[in-house]
């Protein structure tokens, strides 16, 4: 029986280990969490169990069913606060993976290294939040922030909250601020009638087939009624003001391509506001096991979700951002194969055909709601762009224009954009859009195939690590 | 006179801003992106404590001369505007960290002092001085205060706005795939994929790919990749101040090993991250990842400063160093094959060296008498006489 080893307990990651202890593999589980579901079904902690878990999560008793399995089948080992930070590769195989294990800050954590016969990764998505003018004030949150607050910890981040940004994952944020006990005073989504009705009727079929996460969708719409949350289209926060935190937040109405409508602008007052646009990837995993990227950037996977290493599959959002339905049946497809079944297999034709129709479905929400190239149009030279290092946008293009803006490792040297602590997690694609637009079509730009392409998100080092772990010896798992 | 210059890194872009500022004509082709090779790789260095009495450390002092003077001509040159290239003469500390190793690190010094390096001896309680964090228990010092850092992509970079200020052009992903003879079989131009470009000089300064351009315009050049790994850790407090490192890192740059060797060299950037290199490998063009390497550069670097146990590392990365098997860099015209230069082979020096051997390659190609003397780096010397080989027609 082959050793399947499982990056990542989010749905994607939770499906492919039942399903591979299912053909019959032993596997073990990572995740940098102390508690499975990862950010989707991010959860209170065990010693705080909350009643009514199931109100704020879409596909609560899934989770549980799954959890409760792996969690009793001592053929699965569960390795909780598991941080992976490096791989080294292997010619034709899996590679070694190296982990630390235990609190980030904590000392004495354990380090081991697994070198398993198939590897799943499953490391899902970062949210992405674009810069503007305040995004830096306390009170300015992340939608993902705000969702984790909400749902891992039931902490309210204000008491009149604004959201805003793009894409369906608003509501869900909306619904959970709401239910925290924050009066939510609206939610804008960038995008206009004509962008959504292009993005999600072409093919309508395929939304109805979508039945489930068509019911997931009408939940947030029945909970916003019932709360009068205002849904407003074309409409984004140019700007948030305060002194010591947010006091208020600018909205402008946007164009098609989310440039900002001079004379549009209006006031809000709140002491929250919560932004998102939408996902990227967590590639750098497998970018550091050698697979290869996609023309839209994503891992690259085919039926099997096989990447471009023999062994080593990939599920979930780094194959393309395709909601909670679409990380379960891929899951479960790279599980039974890494475990040595066939997608072939008459268990795997369900989430075959599940795969089919929520791919598209992900596909329609990236064209409804995808990030549009007039939203730089709200940039002002002090606006910070790179939190870590506090470089401005007028920083960055002047470090990109008095260097040629030819190179993006140039640009980030001499900007310091991207070098900070969190290595261009936040910033990576914002630098990378600011290249794309002095330098259209540039060989290190957004979805550029080039082969000697610079990428922000590849880091060798996954994860900081002291040195003195670096220079301990590990234990082989 | 018309100089076709290959490869687009610091050597590159040094040669060609000296060619351009006499009044040539310049072309740098260059494979990929300018600044994306061995220029990028590094940490930026310009070290004498490392060098011995010889050929290559009279070429760096010559560098160690012009480097204030490139540096001031680049601000002047390019305004405030241009990222800084971070140019500091921070001085260097060198440490034995073993009973043995004292007396030979201090008698190294020594011969470097009959050279013209100024090298004064440290005692532990010196030596603490300076580096108040430095692990009590190394057994001796020396400190170079000629030693001094750059911000290599930056400083490319400026060399690069600088030189194409003085008319030179640089193509990007633009390879040099042949060369064109004339029927005397002089060497009088390159093809790239999209055009035939001709000269009365082409120099190759391509690093480690070196060998493989001078293989495309037809004769062979003894040029290795060796490879090197550095830690980045985050921003901190300035705790060290210099340059510092291990004896050990001396016999590591002359050494001819293939195997992984690695030593301490250890120093804060303008940024406030630590830089901790560095390895020596060669194993070719293999740039993967490889834990070993990088545990090893943190156990020899926590032997120097046990105060780095407890920050974190937030990144690696590396590149190819041009290794040349008589451990000297090529600058000058190639005996076997006229029209032909070299501007490359300098190994783990390339940045510290770039000005200098622009400078040289400049004066040589004009007719000016040239600063040093340079037929120790002349391509017709004996050493590198076994590796020429004959040249293909």
């Amino acid at each position: 029986m082959p050793d399947v080893l499982i990056i990542g307990a989010g749905p994607a990651g939770l499906a492919a280990a039942r399903a591979a202890r299912r053909v019959g593999a032993a596997v073990t589980l990572l995740d940098a969490s102390d508690e499975l579901g990862g950010q989707y079904w991010r959860h209170l902690p065990a010693s705080r169990p909350a009643e009514r878990e199931n109100l704020l999560h879409h596909g609560w008793s899934t989770f549980t069913a799954l959890r409760a399995e792996l969690e009793a089948d001592t053929g699965c080992t569960i390795v909780r606060g598991a941080n992976v930070w490096a791989i080294e590769t292997r010619e034709g195989r899996p590679g070694a993976v190296f982990v630390v294990v235990g609190e980030p800050d904590g000392a004495n954590r354990e380090q081991r290294v697994f070198e398993p016969d198939a590897l799943v990764i499953a490391t899902g998505a970062y949210d992405r939040t674009l810069p503007f003018p305040g995004w830096e004030l306390p009170g300015v949150f992340t939608a993902g922030a705000a969702q984790a607050l909400a749902k891992g910890e039931r902490v309210a981040i204000g008491s009149r909250v604004l959201v805003a940004g793009a894409g369906p994952f608003l509501l869900p944020v909306a619904a959970s601020l709401a239910a925290t006990g924050s009066t939510v005073v609206g939610v804008y989504e960038a995008n206009r009638v004509k962008a959504l009705m292009a993005g999600w009727l072409p093919k309508p079929w395929q939304v109805l087939r979508a039945a489930k996460k068509g019911g997931e969708l009408g939940g947030y719409v029945l909970n916003h009624l019932q709360h009068r949350i205002p849904y407003r289209l074309g409409t984004a926060v140019v700007r948030a003001e305060g002194t010591d935190r947010v006091e208020s937040v600018t909205l402008a109405s946007v164009d098609a391509l989310w440039a900002p409508i001079p004379g549009t602008e209006r006031t809000v007052a709140v002491d929250a506001v919560c932004v998102g646009h939408g996902f990227t990837p967590r590639l750098e995993l497998a970018i550091a096991a050698g697979c290869a990227l996609d023309g839209d950037d994503f891992v690259g996977v085919d039926e099997q979700q096989q990447t471009s290493i023999p062994s080593v599959y990939a599920a979930g959002e780094i194959t393309g951002i395709g909601g909670v339905d679409a990380a379960l049946a891929e899951g479960e497809i790279a599980g039974h194969v890494a475990a040595g079944g066939s997608v072939l297999d008459a268990a795997l034709r369900p989430a075959v055909a599940h795969r089919r129709t929520y791919r598209s479905f992900g596909r329609r929400i990236e064209d409804a709601h995808g990030v549009r190239a007039g939203w730089r149009g709200w940039l002002t030279d002090d606006t910070v762009v790179c939190r870590c290092e506090e470089v401005t946008y007028g920083a960055l293009r002047g470090a990109a224009t008095a260097t040629g803006g030819e190179s993006l490792r140039s640009i980030k040297l001499a900007s310091r954009a991207g070098l900070g602590i969190c290595q261009g997690r936040v910033c990576g694609r914002t630098v990378e859009d600011v290249l794309d637009s002095l330098s259209p079509g540039h060989s290190d730009g957004p979805r550029s195939a080039a082969e000697d392409r610079v990428r922000t998100d590849r880091r060798p080092i996954a994860l900081p690590l002291r040195l003195g772990e670096l220079a301990d010896e590990p234990t082989l798992s | 006179m018309n100089v076709i210059v290959i490869g687009g890194g610091i050597i590159g872009a040094a040669t060609a801003r000296s060619l351009a500022r006499r009044g040539l004509s310049v072309v740098v082709l260059e494979r990929g992106r300018n600044v994306g090779g061995t220029s990028s790789g590094g940490e930026g260095n310009l070290l004498l404590s490392d060098k011995g009495p010889g050929d290559e450390l009279r070429l760096t002092q010559y560098s160690s001369t012009l480097w204030p003077i490139v540096d001031a001509e680049l601000r002047d040159e390019l305004g405030p505007g241009f990222p800084s290239v971070e140019f500091e003469r921070k001085g260097g500390v060198v440490v034995s960290t073993t009973a043995a190793g004292a007396q030979p690190l201090l008698d190294f010094a020594a011969t470097q002092r009959a050279a013209g390096v100024v090298a004064h001896p440290l005692d532990v309680a010196a030596a603490l001085e300076l580096e108040p964090h430095l692990n009590p228990a190394i057994t001796a010092g020396v400190h170079y205060p000629e030693d001094a850092q750059v911000q290599p992509v930056i400083m490319t970079e400026a060399l690069i706005a600088s030189a194409k200020r003085s008319g030179a052009w640089f193509f990007e992903n633009e390879p040099a795939l042949s060369g064109i003879r004339n029927p005397a079989g002089d060497l009088v131009g390159v093809r790239t994929p999209t055009r035939a470009l001709y000269a009365d000089a082409v120099v190759i300064a391509a690093g480690p790919w070196s060998g493989s351009a001078a293989e495309a315009l037809g004769v062979p050049l003894p040029v290795k990749p060796r490879r090197g790994m550095v830690l980045v850790t985050s921003r901190m407090p300035h705790r060290i101040f210099h340059k510092v490192y291990d004896g050990d890192y001396v016999s590591a740059v002359g050494s001819s090993d293939a195997a992984l060797q690695t030593s301490s060299v250890i120093e804060t950037t303008a940024a406030g991250t630590v830089l901790i290199g560095s390895s020596r490998q060669q194993i070719g063009f293999d740039s993967r990842l490889t834990v070993a390497v990088l545990r090893e550069l943190a156990q020899k670097a926590l032997r120097l400063f046990p105060f780095l146990s407890e920050m974190s590392v937030m990144r690696s990365y590396g590149g190819f160093r041009p290794f040349m098997p008589d451990h000297l860099p090529v600058i000058g015209a190639d005996p076997r094959l006229s029209g032909l230069w070299h501007a490359t082979g300098h190994e783990g020096a390339g940045i510290g060296l770039s000005v200098a051997t622009g400078a040289l390659l400049a004066d040589l190609m004009t007719g000016a008498t040239p600063a040093i003397d340079a037929a120790a780096f002349s391509p017709a010397r004996p050493s590198l006489a076994p590796y020429l080989g004959a040249v293909a027609a």
